[in-house]
């Protein structure tokens, strides 16, 4: 992405980990080398962001800050410039919220920001729909990263859409696609996987499992089975049965006798 | 009344109310108890880079924004 081979499959979220213990252990499970993590207000003589970011320091990863909670373009623009200063990093999450209910991203702010991100330099990864028209927006905009949502964030209800997952897949055959948001069980990520998406970026399905350390391994199978399936090559759905033990030399196969299925006079 | 409390300046800090006696970001900074803290700061909703935090002068009524990493998905 952007030049940078990854070297895992799986994006992690740093956010709701039942402690900062069990969010290293996960993220070291789920050999995630990229990261998400957030920007909010600091405490006066606070030192929150300082020993976070010694904790996430210390995890062979790279970070990837997001625009989480921004409601309009400018919100987001001024926030990318402030991880741009604070983390010394010009990758951007780009999340422009449109609904409280379904957090489902603001598409015209998600382009309108996206354009001007690209301009002053920062390799942009938007958080968007799996909307065709704005995939393009976005990569006439500048993006070589798109991150299509599979269902609403901490839904866990994984592709909502798969179809047009497949022709947004099917459309941009060459460009990195990241399923963003939604997946709750390894299953759901591994059917974006086998649908030849690049990675998968998730967050809660691993913090909030009961053992998020082996949830976050159990993701990293998943992943890695899927996109060898996908690089295996699956075969094509069918309506018909077809048998895949031989039919020449079935025993008892007699061509006068009464077709199994069929009622006998 | 001093000379200081005069100049006292009504701003919005993190979303709260606060009455600096600070002219610039920088020594808004330093009065409320961010000196030596990674932050990133935004003015009115327009961020200010580190290095033109002293040159930042503050007027009544302006929103002051200090930000660190987080956790985040």
């Amino acid at each position: 992405m952007y030049g940078e081979e990854a070297a895992s499959r799986l994006l992690l979220g740093t956010a709701l980990y039942p402690s900062p213990q069990v969010m290293s252990d996960a993220i070291r499970a789920a050999k995630s080398s990229i990261v998400t993590v957030s920007l909010r207000r600091e405490q006066a003589r606070g030192r929150t962001g300082a020993r976070f970011l010694d904790l996430i320091r210390a995890l062979p990863v790279r970070l990837l800050p997001n625009t989480a909670g921004c409601r309009t373009a400018k919100e987001a623009i001024t926030t990318a410039e402030m991880a741009r200063e604070l983390l010394d990093t010009d990758w951007i999450k780009l999340e422009v919220i449109a609904n409280d209910d379904t957090l489902q991203p603001d598409l015209f702010g998600l382009v309108e920001a996206a354009e001007e991100l690209n301009k002053r330099g920062f390799k942009v990864f938007p958080y968007m729909t799996e909307d065709l028209s704005v995939a393009e927006r976005l990569v006439a905009a500048g993006c070589k990263v798109l991150m299509p949502w599979g269902s609403p964030i901490g839904t866990g209800r994984g592709l909502s859409n798969p179809h047009a997952l497949r022709t947004l897949r099917a459309y941009f055959p060459d460009l990195p696609l990241v399923i963003d948001a939604g997946i709750g069980a390894p299953s759901h990520a591994a059917a974006a996987m086998e649908m030849g998406y690049d990675a998968v970026l998730l967050n809660t399905a691993v913090a909030r499992a009961h053992d998020p350390v082996r949830m976050a391994a159990a993701f990293a199978a998943a992943i890695e089975s899927g996109r060898a399936a996908y690089e295996a090559g699956l075969i094509e759905p069918s309506d018909r049965a077809k048998p895949s033990t031989p039919v020449a030399g079935t025993p008892f196969f007699d061509l006068d006798a009464p077709k199994p299925g069929r009622s006998r006079q | 009344m001093t000379e200081t409390a005069t100049r006292l300046c009504d701003i919005t800090l993190n979303g709260a109310a606060v009455a600096t006696g600070a002219a610039t970001l920088a020594a808004l900074l330093a009065e409320q108890g961010f000196a030596g803290i990674k932050v990133a700061t935004a003015l009115n909703g327009e961020f200010v880079p580190e290095r033109l935090r002293p040159a930042t002068a503050l007027a009544a009524g302006d929103r002051v924004e200090i930000l660190t990493v987080r956790q985040g998905g």
